[in-house]
């Protein structure tokens, strides 16, 4: 498998420490209530299909990067930098 | 011999000896180990799994089923080598192997007689009952009947490599598609990779006989690979096999080194593993012919069509003299006239088709099928059924063919099915199936080779217009285009006897019918009931007509019933080779620091911490174990002065405007408000509200941290750095760096600590200007280091950082200044019972599972501020009386010694699980209290100091009674690291 880097391009997934949903760059304020905690923490969809997830270049440039692609064919469909997605607050 | 004058590709100049089963033969350089066996009229060359019938070679390809040896390096055994594959070499010595005492006279072979009784589903039925038996009795027995080759049992030391390849275009088989594709893509400039399986370039041309453009193919062959391999952006790869087709272009291929050579050079691996990354490939694998299922069509003799056609064509050997052929399809009467001018018999042509073509050269038998053969430990007679008439004739080979398979393998690896097309009766490959892999030539069903030669450039510009080049198609070249006439043919019906399917595992036409009536009619359970397809050769010449039976026996279409999954690899590869470079050292990388040389003088034995290696004690002269030497570093340190290396200790440079506000993010308390010169403790936590990892953080500057983590935990805590800075605070002006390998640290601790610093320092300190927590720079001999006045061992201690390249230089001036007062170097083991002592934590409390209430820190989460893991850490689950708290234990009953991972139980409770109240983390002994101590996690056990509790270590069977105490044994105040 291999994921492209926005900063040092196309390299193999070995590179990378993968860490689950993109949800967490979207972190609850500490009074948002327990129900946002909770799912912020522990509650994960497990889609068949497109998902998004944050993947972390160990052994690169470390940057943490958002990855778009698809659980049923492995495709990668994008890649962006995790720093640019919380900038944009998408 | 059955050598024929005048054939073959092999080299007549250069004849080999080797040594089968203790006898010698000889043969020719460009001979496999298969092709000089028969040359030598060798045709039993094993046995089969269950029944141990008589096995001889079928086939000349990596799709042997029988042909399998143990290959004899000087007693290096490499078992299950396919005698197809193995090039021969001088001295070569090959055993045969699934037999006893000898291949020709083999005792298991009663299985034989037994098979009736051994059928599809067998195991599952007979060794059910008494369910005692199984481990006693059957398992035994099976596992001693079972497996082919033998496993040496001594460590395997031959030497594999591991290599990465990258290119644009991918071509997987030389064939005359493979050759054309290469070609078209090799000339538009793009990277290509040829890589062929066979030890020589051409596939089919090598022996089908045919012509290209006016040139014999073998010719016209190397023209092609003469031309590719004067091009740079070519690589010419023989040998090796593409085993797996992987996401995101991604393939594995193994590469054969140097098994195919007498003497080796010494530094070349047996095999070597690559991966092949690539924008775009072609897949041009070519195909497998399949056999036809008739009764008794496993005995030796009976080969593949155009096995026969091959060891005739390219290694000039004759596989009978009088030879009869069973197809279904045109084949067949080509190799006819092979064999006709080579000059051997042919008995005749058994042709399942009612209208096969005439020939006035040889005898055919239209509509004709076999039913049978004769022979003991060979084929002698062949039974033929024609027009109503049951006969038989004499032969010492007999062909068949079944027609072809598609090797369309890898286009199944990312778990596609192929499709059924009627043509060829056989699976394609479907368009798509692995993105960015075309297929080509006889792999996508094209038979001819006219139609491969179209289909190689057809599939080249596919893969190039892929990534975006424009080729201009070479000139395809003229070259035979007959039609491909089969009529499907899978199992001789109304005929008497086993016919086989899968001739390794012995899997007949009856196992199959029998797993269909058993209601085992899904594919995928007649495969494991039967075990079809499950030998070393994973049912290359036997699924497809498996499956034809099931569908057959069950009423549906071939493609109703469907394939089984293909998965990687494609041939057999060895653990070994998969796993090149990871034996021994080579597991994982080792970090060493900069005092290790003049540790290992010092004959410190080493202990991993993750990939680091540190000293676990010092030995001096008359200690015989460690504790001895461990006892007397923690004295020395209390008494006088140790040395230790902490380099290994995770460095974290933070620099910027927002440094401070990362720090009071990631840590559970105030580091905004650290004063420059300053060091201060610091707990960490994950989101979800666990700790994650404590350690000191100086403030070097306004804008400038240095954090230390502890060994194990140093790149999650840059992970989770980097996390926080770039996923939730983007905005902020920080950035942070490892600076672990740039600066070696030593610890210098106990009362003579400050006078062993001054002794090198250039500038010396004083107690009141440099006190405790407190950091600055100074100069050892004009060189630039940090002092930081911290202390893990609860003396009087100091680190002491210079740049890595000057750590050996400091550590040898610290160990002389520390002898100088009476001290020395101490090991990790004293350093453990020091903080052991005090109270203070590693990741043997830290584990993940407590929190910072749990360790008594439940203060150090500022109200004041947001940090991670704070909210969660609120949850009243995390908190309170219910609860295992941090204590310290000692040992007051009659035994004295704690052991780590023990339970605790109330004084009187059984010691079972439902009754454990805690257990413990850390032991040490303390030559200090002179008593065994322990720190440990109790349920409510802050409230519980003075109790006396139950530890009870069931795997060590250690029992104590201990007394319940605060985790800090050792100058509870901290007088001693203060003053």
């Amino acid at each position: 498998m291999r994921i492209k880097c926005p900063i040092c391009g196309e390299r193999d997934r070995r590179e990378y420490y993968y860490v689950g949903d993109a949800i967490a760059l979207r972190r609850p304020e500490p009074d948002a209530g327990e129900e946002a905690w909770d799912d912020y923490l522990h509650l994960r969809d497990n889609p068949a299909g497109r998902t998004r997830d944050l993947w972390y270049h160990e052994m690169g440039c470390s940057a943490w990067i958002v990855v778009e692609r698809d659980t049923l064919t492995h495709e990668i469909y994008d890649t962006g930098l995790a720093s640019a997605v919380t900038k944009a607050g998408e | 011999m059955m050598r024929v004058a005048g054939r073959g590709l092999i080299d007549r100049e250069t004849p080999l000896g080797f040594r089968f089963d203790g006898r010698e033969y000889s043969g020719f350089a460009g001979d496999t180990l298969a092709s000089a066996l028969l040359a030598n009229g060798v045709r039993l060359v094993g046995r089969s799994f269950k029944y141990h019938r008589p096995r001889g070679i079928l086939t000349a390809g990596s799709e042997e089923p029988n042909a399998l040896m143990e290959i004899d390096r000087n007693g290096d055994i490499t078992p299950n080598v396919r005698a197809t594959v193995q090039e021969l070499h001088d001295g070569l010595v090959a055993h045969s192997q699934n037999r006893w005492p000898s291949l020709s006279n083999d005792l298991m072979a009663v299985n034989d007689l037994l098979s009736p009784f051994l059928g599809a589903g067998f195991y599952y039925k007979t060794f059910m009952w008494p369910s005692a038996f199984w481990e006693k009795l059957y398992e035994p027995v099976i596992r001693h009947a079972a497996g082919l080759g033998r496993m040496r049992r001594v460590h395997d030391d031959t030497r594999n490599e591991k290599a990465f390849a990258h290119c644009d275009v991918l071509v997987i088989g030389s064939g005359p598609a493979g050759l054309m594709a290469a070609l078209t893509a090799a000339r538009t400039g793009v990277d290509v990779i040829l890589a062929e399986q066979d030890s020589d370039f051409g596939g089919q041309l090598l022996w089908s006989g045919e012509t290209v453009a006016g040139q014999p193919g073998t010719e016209w062959a190397s023209d092609i690979v003469r031309e590719l391999g004067a091009m740079d952006n070519v690589r010419l790869m023989r040998r090796t096999t593409v085993t797996g087709a992987y996401d995101g272009g991604v393939y594995g291929a193994l590469e054969r080194v140097s098994q195919h050579l007498a003497t080796p050079e010494a530094d070349m691996p047996a095999e070597t593993f690559w991966r092949i990354t690539t924008r775009s490939a072609v897949l041009a694998a070519g195909a497998i012919e399949r056999p036809v299922a008739f009764p008794m069509n496993d005995r030796p003799g009976v080969m593949m069509s155009s096995a026969v056609q091959q060891y005739l064509n390219r290694f000039g050997v004759l596989a009978g003299k009088r030879v009869a052929i069973f197809a279904n399809n045109d084949g067949a009467h080509r190799l006819a006239d092979d064999l006709m001018a080579a000059g051997a018999t042919v008995a005749g042509v058994i042709d399942s088709r009612a209208d096969a073509p005439r020939s006035d050269a040889f005898r055919v038998w239209p509509g004709a099928v076999v039913t049978g053969t004769k022979g003991r430990q060979a084929i002698r007679s062949v039974t033929i059924r024609s027009d109503g008439r049951t006969f038989q004739e004499e032969v010492d080979c007999l062909a068949m063919s079944g027609g072809w398979n598609p090797s369309l393998h890898l286009s199944c690896h990312m778990n596609t099915r192929p499709e059924w097309s009627d043509d060829i009766q056989s699976f394609v490959p479907r368009d798509d199936a692995v993105p960015g892999l075309f297929a080509a030539g006889a792999a996508n069903g094209d038979m001819s080779t006219r139609a491969c030669l179209n289909s190689g450039i057809a599939s080249a510009k596919s893969a190039l217009k892929r990534i975006g080049v424009t080729a201009k198609a070479p000139k395809s070249p003229e070259a035979e285009d007959r039609r491909y006439v089969i009529a499907p043919l899978w199992e001789v019906s109304n005929a008497k006897g086993r016919a086989w399917l899968d001739f390794q595992n012995d899997v007949t036409t009856k196992d199959v019918h029998q797993a269909a009536r058993e209601n085992m009619q899904s594919v995928e359970h007649m495969k494991r009931y039967t075990t079809q397809g499950m030998a070393t050769d994973q049912g290359k010449n036997s699924n497809i007509n498996a499956l034809a039976v099931l569908a057959d026996t069950t009423g549906r279409s071939i493609p109703e019933t469907g394939t089984t999954t293909f998965r990687p690899p494609y041939v057999p590869v060895s653990i070994a080779a998969m796993g090149a470079g990871g034996r021994g050292k080579g597991f994982a990388p080792e970090r060493f620091t900069t005092s290790h040389d003049l540790t290992d003088q010092q004959k410190a034995p080493w202990i991993e911490a993750g990939l680091w290696y540190r000293p676990s004690y010092f030995p001096e002269a008359g200690e015989k174990t460690w504790r001895e030497s461990c006892d007397r570093e923690v004295l020395m340190v209390r008494n006088s002065v140790g040395v230790s290396d902490v380099s290994t200790l995770g460095k974290i440079d933070i620099q910027g405007p927002d440094a401070a506000r990362l720090l009071d993010m990631a840590y559970t308390n105030m580091f905004s408000t650290l004063k420059t010169g300053r060091v201060r403790y610091g707990l960490m936590l994950r989101e979800d509200g666990f700790v994650m990892d404590d350690g000191t953080t100086a403030r070097l500057g306004d804008n400038h941290y240095l954090m230390t983590t502890t060994t194990a935990a140093a790149g999650q805590v840059m992970r989770h750095l980097e996390f926080i800075t770039q996923c939730l605070h983007p905005e902020w002006d920080v950035r942070i760096i490892s600076v672990t390998d740039q600066w070696a640290q030593f610890a210098v601790a106990g009362p003579r600590a400050r006078a062993v610093l001054n002794g090198i320092l250039d500038k010396p300190v004083e107690d009141a200007d440099f006190p405790f927590m407190s950091c600055g720079d100074v100069a050892i001999g004009g060189i630039a280091g940090r002092l930081y006045r911290i202390s893990f061992s609860g003396e009087l201690g100091y680190e002491i950082a210079v740049p890595a390249g000057y750590g050996e230089s400091l550590y040898a001036l610290l160990l002389a200044g520390a002898r100088a007062e009476g001290g020395g170097p101490y090991g990790m083991e004293a350093l453990n019972v020091l903080r052991i002592e005090k109270g203070f934590l590693t990741h043997a409390e830290i584990d993940g599972r407590v929190t910072a209430f749990d360790v008594g820190m439940g203060a150090m989460v500022s109200p004041r501020k947001d940090c991670i893991g704070k909210t969660a850490s609120e949850r009243p689950g995390l908190n309170g009386d219910a609860r295992c708290q941090l204590v310290g234990i000692r040992p007051t009953g009659a035994v004295k010694q704690l052991t780590a991972g023990a339970h605790l139980f109330a004084e009187r409770a059984a010691a079972v699980r439902e009754n454990s109240e805690g257990w413990v983390t850390s032991v040490g002994y303390s030559p200090v209290l002179e008593s065994y101590l322990g720190l440990a996690f109790l349920k409510n056990g802050r409230a519980r100091h003075g109790e006396k509790i139950r530890l009870v270590d069931h795997l060590r069977e250690v029992e104590a009674i201990c007394e319940v105490s605060g985790p800090v044994f050792f100058d509870p105040d901290g007088g001693r690291a203060r003053g």
